[in-house]
């Protein structure tokens, strides 16, 4: 093999590495990548069960509930419309995480139509608010969300 | 007086980078061997504005010690009544502090470079302080026009803000110096891999001067690295040691890139092979930094780092960022065509191995990178999404995993060319490792697939890192050598925590009324009290567990959901109970309705082998660094003898004879 070609393949090799592994975080980033849902987009075209999605809106007035288990909390996210979507999670609360807030809850629909949350993004203070719900007060939340997620798939 | 002698320092050494910049690129126009009269300015030019860079930071410093609440950025970052500790960390916990630490580091290295380094030919080294001028003047205007930290207020405020309590922490006086030492430190490398590239300089002596700045920074990127894992893991209480979080990654690209660059320039200064690719690498692992820097400075991120939002400087940066990358990458193409072929080498030689590695560690990078950019990428048409870890494991470790491979067999082939024939033994024995854990740990439960991977790994990287030294006389192998053996075994360690704690992590969450027992693993948790504490700027309630594993003697550990109260917010101390086969991790949360609090509680095995592995592997780099630093005191010691020795020759020689007594 002439040095100059020992170059080329070399580059190449590289080249047809790099691109492969473009293409496959394009290929897995269609599927992996966490959408981020409102409660009504949600409730009228649901995300497969299982599917690692983002769920955000408010946290409805009364209707945070704990479970006997004490860990577990049952709670109802609502949007600009009427729909609300129950949400599951165990775990350690946000500080902030109180009714008529703004949330973002990590997790994946349920077969029973609950959405089991496995984190909860709340107004953690002033430095460090979810991406989705920044800037904004309660109410704003949903509506600024809405504004920003239209083209969701 | 304080500021102004600060801002008046940084004007200086802004307009000393416009000095270095010129004056170096007039060494361009010398001819070969020639000085030109205007080039002999750039190397104080640097070694001053390191000083005056140095000195402005030194007096941020200050202001922050005295808590000079006329200052801004000191009334809104700092408080009178923080411990001093943190009073001077905060100096760096912010938006401009932290830019003019970059800045000041960035001079320092330059300065640094200018002042010690007299290997390189006149016109490559001035070429590559003008380079290096060119990059701190973009952050010298960053910060002068845009966020300016010596910046006074009309009035003085009557008292601070305080400091994001997440970041008053220790944590914080370790983990962003050393990750901006290191960023900073690609930031040599790239000037000298330009000026190379400009003079046409790219020969393994040239390959020399840049390895101690590219190891250098590397140890640094990998410490800071492990302390900010270490830290996050701590302080946020949610028991995760990486979170794929954007600014995290922000520090891995540079350490990704880094370390081929590490390894690429070690074939350039052995062989005189890979010299386009080491510029390239050269020029990449800049720019990761410097994209770190935009993406943890310019607010387009969520996340926990990223407190300073302010659109105005990420579209400041994100111009720097395009014309340094989009400038360096076209002189990039302009000349590499000029940059004549290295030597070569077989498919089956150690550099084969480095080159293959080299391309998985960019593979890796490039999946990482599209990773971190495709939130923003989508947002620009309206579609939010995130990215997490069941996008990054797999995509990353298709790549990790034939790299490490690879990573256990290269060390042992030899340069140039070899037989795989020769290593027979070895092939089988790293073979059997794998293959042999797997199927063991397989036999005991059902475990996820990629820590069962990563488990037979570390043990085929842990044995093979030690096979360079087979049938070697251990006390004649080189400093250098050691360095590799023990950041390759490091990696291996790492590996190994990071698979333990990915299989066999068992965790539990429960309430817990006071007196009351729960069981995690082997260990059974019982909470004594829960009472209110308060610490100089916070206060606290704090849970008492007593833990003892398998009925032994109860351990106390105590937990505490803090409350700050300047700036108000609440964090979760997290109580660590370390052992030599793991942690145990618990965190106190809320109380439920009835009285009980809620207790969560993780142990896992072996975690801590992570961040040992981390250090072991920056260790390695520092055995490295020392190992090439002998070899060259060595050379110039004997080097200065044999001159000695010559010249006493010829004094002699030309000397009339002495008759004798």
């Amino acid at each position: 093999m002439k040095a100059k070609h020992q170059r080329l393949v070399l580059v190449i090799i590289a080249l047809l590495a790099i691109v492969g592994a473009g293409l496959l975080a394009a290929w897995s980033l269609r599927n992996q990548a966490n959408y981020f849902y409102l409660p009504e987009q949600m409730a009228s075209d649901p995300p497969e069960i299982g599917q690692a999605v983002r769920l955000g809106g408010m946290v409805q007035a009364g209707s945070i509930k704990t479970m006997p288990d004490g860990v577990t909390v049952n709670f109802m996210v609502t949007g600009n419309t009427a729909d609300a979507i129950p949400v599951r999670y165990s775990g350690i609360l946000p500080d902030l995480f109180v009714e008529n807030s703004g949330v973002v809850a990590e997790g994946s629909l349920g077969p029973d139509g609950v959405f089991i949350a496995t984190n909860l993004l709340a107004k953690h203070d002033e430095n460090y608010v979810p991406k989705e719900l920044e800037g904004m007060g309660t109410d704003q939340a949903a509506k600024m969300a809405a504004e920003t997620t239209v083209g969701l798939k | 007086m304080i500021a102004e002698i600060g801002l008046a320092a940084l004007w200086l050494a802004a307009a000393l980078a416009v000095l270095q910049m010129v004056s170096g690129a007039f060494a361009l126009r010398a001819a070969e061997g020639e000085v030109n009269p205007l080039a002999i300015y750039a190397r104080p030019a640097a070694v001053v504005q390191a000083v005056l860079a140095v000195l402005a930071f030194i007096m941020l410093l200050w202001a922050f010690a005295i808590t000079d609440l006329s200052i801004k950025l000191v009334a809104s970052n700092s408080h009178s009544m923080k411990p001093m500790l943190f009073k001077l960390t905060g100096t760096w916990g912010n938006h401009e502090g932290s830019m003019l630490l970059w800045v000041g580091v960035l001079a320092l290295s330059g300065g640094l470079l200018a002042g010690f380094e007299k290997r390189l030919p006149a016109r490559t080294m001035g070429a590559t302080l003008a380079v290096q001028g060119f990059v701190a003047l973009g952050f010298y205007a960053f910060l002068l026009l845009s966020s300016n930290p010596f910046e006074r207020l009309p009035v003085p405020a009557a008292e601070g803000t305080g400091l994001n309590p997440l970041l008053q922490d220790i944590g914080l006086a370790i983990h962003p110096p050393t990750l901006y030492a290191g960023y900073v430190g690609l930031s040599v490398a790239f000037s000298l891999a330009m000026g190379a590239l400009l003079t046409n300089q790219v020969n393994p002596s040239f390959a020399r001067v840049l390895r101690p700045w590219v190891l250098g920074a590397w140890v640094l990127l990998t410490f800071g690295i492990t302390a900010g894992s270490y830290w996050a893991y701590y302080e946020l209480g949610w028991g995760g040691w990486w979170f794929w979080d954007p600014v995290e990654n922000a520090s891995l690209m540079p350490w990704l890139a880094a370390t081929a660059l590490m390894h690429s320039v070690s074939v350039l200064a052995a062989r005189d092979a890979l010299r386009t690719w080491t510029i390239m690498l050269g020029v990449l692992a800049f720019s990761m930094s410097m994209l770190g820097t935009f993406l943890v400075r310019s607010g387009v991120l969520t996340s926990v780092h990223a407190f300073a939002v302010d659109p105005e400087r990420g579209a400041f940066i994100l111009g720097l960022l395009l014309l340094y990358i989009g400038g360096a990458f076209t002189i990039f193409a302009l000349r590499a065509g000029a940059v004549s072929e290295g030597k070569r080498f077989a498919v089956t030689s150690r550099e084969g191995a480095l080159v293959f590695n080299n391309v998985m560690l960019s593979a890796i990078l490039a999946i990482v990178l599209l990773g971190t950019l495709y939130p923003l990428l989508t947002e620009a048409f309206d579609v939010r999404v995130s990215v997490g870890p069941p996008y990054f494991n797999p995509a990353g470790a298709i790549f990790a995993v034939p790299m490490f491979l690879v990573m256990a067999v290269g060390p042992l082939l030899r340069w140039k060319e070899d037989k795989p024939k020769r290593l027979q033994f070895e092939l089988m024995l790293i073979a059997a490792l794998v293959i042999g854990t797997i199927a063991l740990v397989s036999f005991f439960g059902q475990f996820p697939l990629l820590p069962l991977l990563g488990l037979g790994l570390a043990a085929a990287l842990a044995v093979a890192a030690f096979l360079p030294l087979k049938g070697r006389k251990l006390s004649r192998v080189p400093v250098a050598t050691w360095g590799m053996v023990l950041a390759h075994f490091g990696v291996a360690v790492s590996l190994f925590g990071m698979a333990c704690e990915g299989a066999f992590s068992q965790e539990r969450l429960a309430a817990v009324a006071p007196g009351g027992t729960e069981q995690v693993g082997d260990f059974s948790f019982t909470l004594e009290s829960v009472t209110p504490v308060a610490g100089p700027n916070w206060t606290a309630i704090e849970a008492r567990l007593a833990i003892s594993k398998d009925g032994g003697e109860p351990v106390i550990l105590a937990p505490q959901a803090r409350n700050f109260w300047s700036p108000p917010m609440a964090t979760s101390e997290s109580a660590l109970l370390t052992r030599w086969d793991g942690q145990l991790y618990a965190v106190v949360g809320n109380q439920a309705e009835d009285g009980r609090w809620q207790i969560r509680v993780w142990w896992k095995p072996f975690v801590t082998f992570i961040w040992y592995g981390g250090l072991l592997i920056a260790l390695g780099g520092i055995l490295a660094i020392a190992g090439r630093v002998k070899v060259d005191v060595k050379r110039r010691v004997a080097s200065a003898k044999g001159a000695e020795r010559r010249a006493d020759i010829e004094a002699l020689g030309a000397a009339a004879p002495v008759p004798a007594e």
